[in-house]
């Protein structure tokens, strides 16, 4: 069974970790969740990115975070990543294993994954 | 706004494919779609209730957020009406509107301006469906919906509660964050993991069916 002892002991790990986090945010992963976000899948690649960034081990630096509508439904799921001293990039119907590829490639790796960004004449 | 939710509405009637921009499936989407609301009209409190009984679904949020006009209210259920006076709103109350109706139950909801009750202000949205209506959706992922509101809004106090004939889902934010002294955010990944195997063990207790 899940304790509150459990949850007690968690903080107590990460009291230090969160410390340093605070204190570099330097990129920001926007989740779209407004209706039309929700309603194109929006949830899942939400909590795709979250577990994608702490398994890569980017937890300090970079942060997830929720918005409403951009206002181009028709792409949704729509993520941008803010990324210190770079242009924003626009990705979007994204999925849950495309979440994974632009943690990988691009908030790891520093190169956008193209294919999916709104510039790609494909969609 | 305008134009994006017309265009999700428009994509909802006419898409061949389920797949992208269907009406949501799963009730636990319009929970979280709901719920953002709320979120959104600047709530600190926020009380969402699942009550299933008799084999009707009473879904309730209630808020302190900054409420609405009775105007609002009045004109919240009509998708057309999604002008900037009403753009915190959206699709998503015609959407629970219509999946209400169609399962013999309705929607109604209750809203204090802050214009006009600048101490007790909000809203409350309750929605009845019939469980067993062949037009009802699978409960689904109601877990994930509760952690990816706390995820986008670790410092609202949520308090969610699932009441079934086998027992109780419940979880206050409020307390967790009382437990954690302040030094942890509710958003953080482990502790969002915590919150999940919660949650998960408290459904498995009530052995819900969906």
């Amino acid at each position: 069974m899940k304790s509150f002892e459990e949850l007690l002991a968690i903080k107590e790990k990460m009291k230090d970790k969160v410390a340093i986090r605070q204190a570099s945010d330097d990129t920001r992963i926007v989740v779209g969740m407004a209706t039309c976000g929700i309603a194109a899948g929006a949830r899942p690649v939400l909590n795709a990115f979250v577990e994608a960034v702490a398994a890569e081990g980017l937890a300090e630096k970079v942060t997830v975070t929720q918005t409403g509508c951009i206002g181009i439904c028709q792409y949704e799921p729509v993520v941008e990543v803010y990324a210190k001293g770079e242009e924003k990039v626009t990705y979007v119907k994204m999925t849950a294993e495309k979440a994974k590829e632009v943690v990988e490639k691009h908030i790891k790796g520093g190169t956008p994954v193209a294919e999916y960004t709104i510039g790609n004449g494909t969609l | 706004m305008l134009s994006c939710e017309c265009t999700i509405l428009i994509y909802t009637v006419t898409s061949q494919s389920k797949e992208r921009f269907g009406i949501m499936e799963e009730f636990s989407l319009y929970v979280l779609d709901i719920t953002m609301n709320s979120v959104r009209a600047g709530a600190t409190d926020i009380r969402i209730t699942l009550t299933e009984k008799d084999g009707m679904l009473t879904f309730s949020v209630t808020d302190n957020g900054c409420g609405m006009k009775a105007e609002q209210v009045k004109n919240l259920k009509d998708p057309f009406f999604t002008t900037r006076k009403t753009r915190a709103v959206g699709l998503g109350v015609p959407f629970l509107t219509m999946l209400a109706e169609q399962t013999g139950g309705g929607v109604d909801i209750t809203s204090r301006y802050e214009g006009e009750y600048p101490e007790s202000h909000g809203t409350t949205i309750t929605a009845t469906f019939g469980m067993d209506h062949i037009d009802f959706i699978p409960l689904g992922d109601m877990v994930s919906t509760v952690t990816t509101l706390i995820q986008g809004s670790p410092d609202v106090n949520f308090t969610f509660t699932h009441e079934t004939p086998k027992g109780k889902v419940e979880l206050s934010t409020r307390q967790l964050r009382e437990l954690l002294g302040g030094e942890v955010s509710l958003a953080e990944l482990e502790i969002l993991e915590w919150i999940r195997g919660y949650l998960i063990e408290g459904y498995a207790e009530i052995k819900t069916e969906n």
